[in-house]
């Protein structure tokens, strides 16, 4: 057994865990926070997206032991109180799920490619930096155009005043 | 995965000694492909020596005609380094192309060269740019340490603590990605320094990387994209897989080295 000591979501967590545990076990199994998902288990798909001191990892490929000390940001973590974080009020506003399995990695990797990127971020920049995360509902088109505002959403002003720059026909 | 104990020094040294008291022990650096591994059972170290605490294995430096990264020196950093990026832009564009941003945030350079994955990006940066891999007990040139599939010269205990690389004048890297994994399925490297040129591919060998020394003629008398017109590189010893046979992936090589080639002229 082996002591791990984090900051998840801004509080102080410490535990005696095997050594085998994976981070996304010890956040969903120890720590029961279930919004971070497993979905291919061998770091395609992204579903397990957490902040790891800030930056968008994959959770099913790092061992909880291994990042003792570090502070850990998950899906739950984002939102203040009853007000949702701007990104995930983008996906809200702009229809950025369907099943839902897919959307607490889409949103922990969105905001990590704001944090890199800045605010102004076009569609292919979003869909080329969304290669580690997969929807198998396909629905990457309104994921891209939630991004789009959400990124901008960050910046701050409201998310209506704030259109993506592409509108799709529809 | 099976139980195994877990150690973490803080510096290169430690972990040598770490590795040899503990029999069958393991290296782990950004685990992005060592944990996959033992999740499918496929590996089973009894112990694992984690890296990611032995500072003396982090950073880039520039040392006189040398661009020096450390071992856990992840993809991402290597990609961003404003000295890389200024010094050997080819190989600060080709870390940028590994994985996707997460794996690039915990990949390392020592990590995946050490694995010598016929498919991973570094073997053909280093081959063609004549980098020199150091360990704790060694250097040894790109030539000298990739030996095969997944195989390098290093010796049981052993550990890469830094890559060096020569600045080039000219480089360039092209890969053709297989569509689902975006692994490459052919990627070739091409670097120019003086009258010396190299041309590397990975991802097509059956040996892994390798140098295309027709290529490498060919560029010598004008390095263009132009020289390598109606130049093949024969399917003899070239992969074939579901995803393209040898034939296609021999073509592919030519193609990706004109690519290279036109990045490194800025054509």
């Amino acid at each position: 057994m082996a002591t791990v000591s984090l900051t998840v979501n801004g509080k102080a967590v410490t535990a005696n865990i095997d050594p085998r545990t994976l981070l996304v076990q010890f956040l969903r199994e120890n720590l029961r926070l279930t919004g971070t998902h497993v979905g291919c288990d061998t770091s395609q798909c992204g579903a397990c997206l957490v902040h790891l001191d800030g930056k968008a990892v994959k959770s099913c490929t790092t061992l909880a032991v291994s990042v003792d000390g570090a502070s850990v940001t998950t899906i739950e973590g984002l939102a203040s109180g009853d007000t949702l974080h701007p990104m995930q009020e983008a996906f809200r506003e702009h229809h950025g799920l369907q099943c839902g399995f897919c959307t607490p990695g889409m949103i922990m990797s969105a905001v990590d490619m704001v944090n890199r990127r800045g605010h102004e971020l076009d569609e292919k920049t979003i869909r080329e930096d969304l290669d580690g995360n997969i929807c198998r509902c396909t629905g990457y088109h309104n994921i891209v155009k939630a991004i789009a505002a959400g990124a901008q959403a960050m910046a701050g002003g409201s998310l209506k005043d704030r259109e993506p720059p592409r509108h799709a026909a529809e | 995965m099976y139980a195994f104990t877990y150690h973490k020094p803080t510096s290169a040294r430690q972990a040598a000694t770490l590795l040899a008291k503990k029999e069958d022990a393991k290296l782990l650096a950004g685990g992005h492909t060592l944990l996959p591994t033992m999740k499918q059972r496929l590996a089973s170290p009894t112990a694992l020596v984690d890296l990611g605490a032995c500072a003396d294995l982090k950073g880039i430096t520039v040392k006189g005609r040398n661009i020096v990264i450390g071992a856990m020196t992840t993809h991402g950093e290597v990609a961003n380094s404003a000295e890389v990026q200024g010094a050997i832009p080819a190989l600060a564009f080709l870390a940028g192309s590994i994985g996707d941003p997460a794996v690039r945030y915990r990949g390392t350079i020592g990590g995946s060269v050490a694995n010598n994955d016929p498919a991973a990006d570094y073997p053909a940066a280093l081959l063609a740019l004549g980098a020199t891999v150091v360990t704790n007990k060694r250097k040894l040139t790109a030539e000298e340490f990739f030996t095969g599939l997944y195989e390098t010269a290093l010796d049981e205990g052993e550990i890469i603590t830094k890559v060096s690389f020569p600045l080039v004048s000219k480089a360039g890297y092209a890969k053709f990605r297989n569509p689902a994994s975006r692994y490459a399925m052919v990627g070739v490297f091409v670097a120019k320094r003086g009258s010396e040129i190299r041309v590397t591919v990975t991802g097509a060998g059956e040996g892994g990387v390798f140098r295309w020394p027709e290529a490498e003629a060919a560029l010598k008398a004008r390095f263009a994209p132009k020289s390598l017109d109606g130049l093949k590189h024969t399917a003899n010893g070239i992969n074939g897989d579901i995803h393209a046979d040898a034939e296609y992936r021999a073509h592919l090589i030519g193609v990706m080295a004109k690519q290279a080639v036109a990045q490194a002229t800025g054509k």
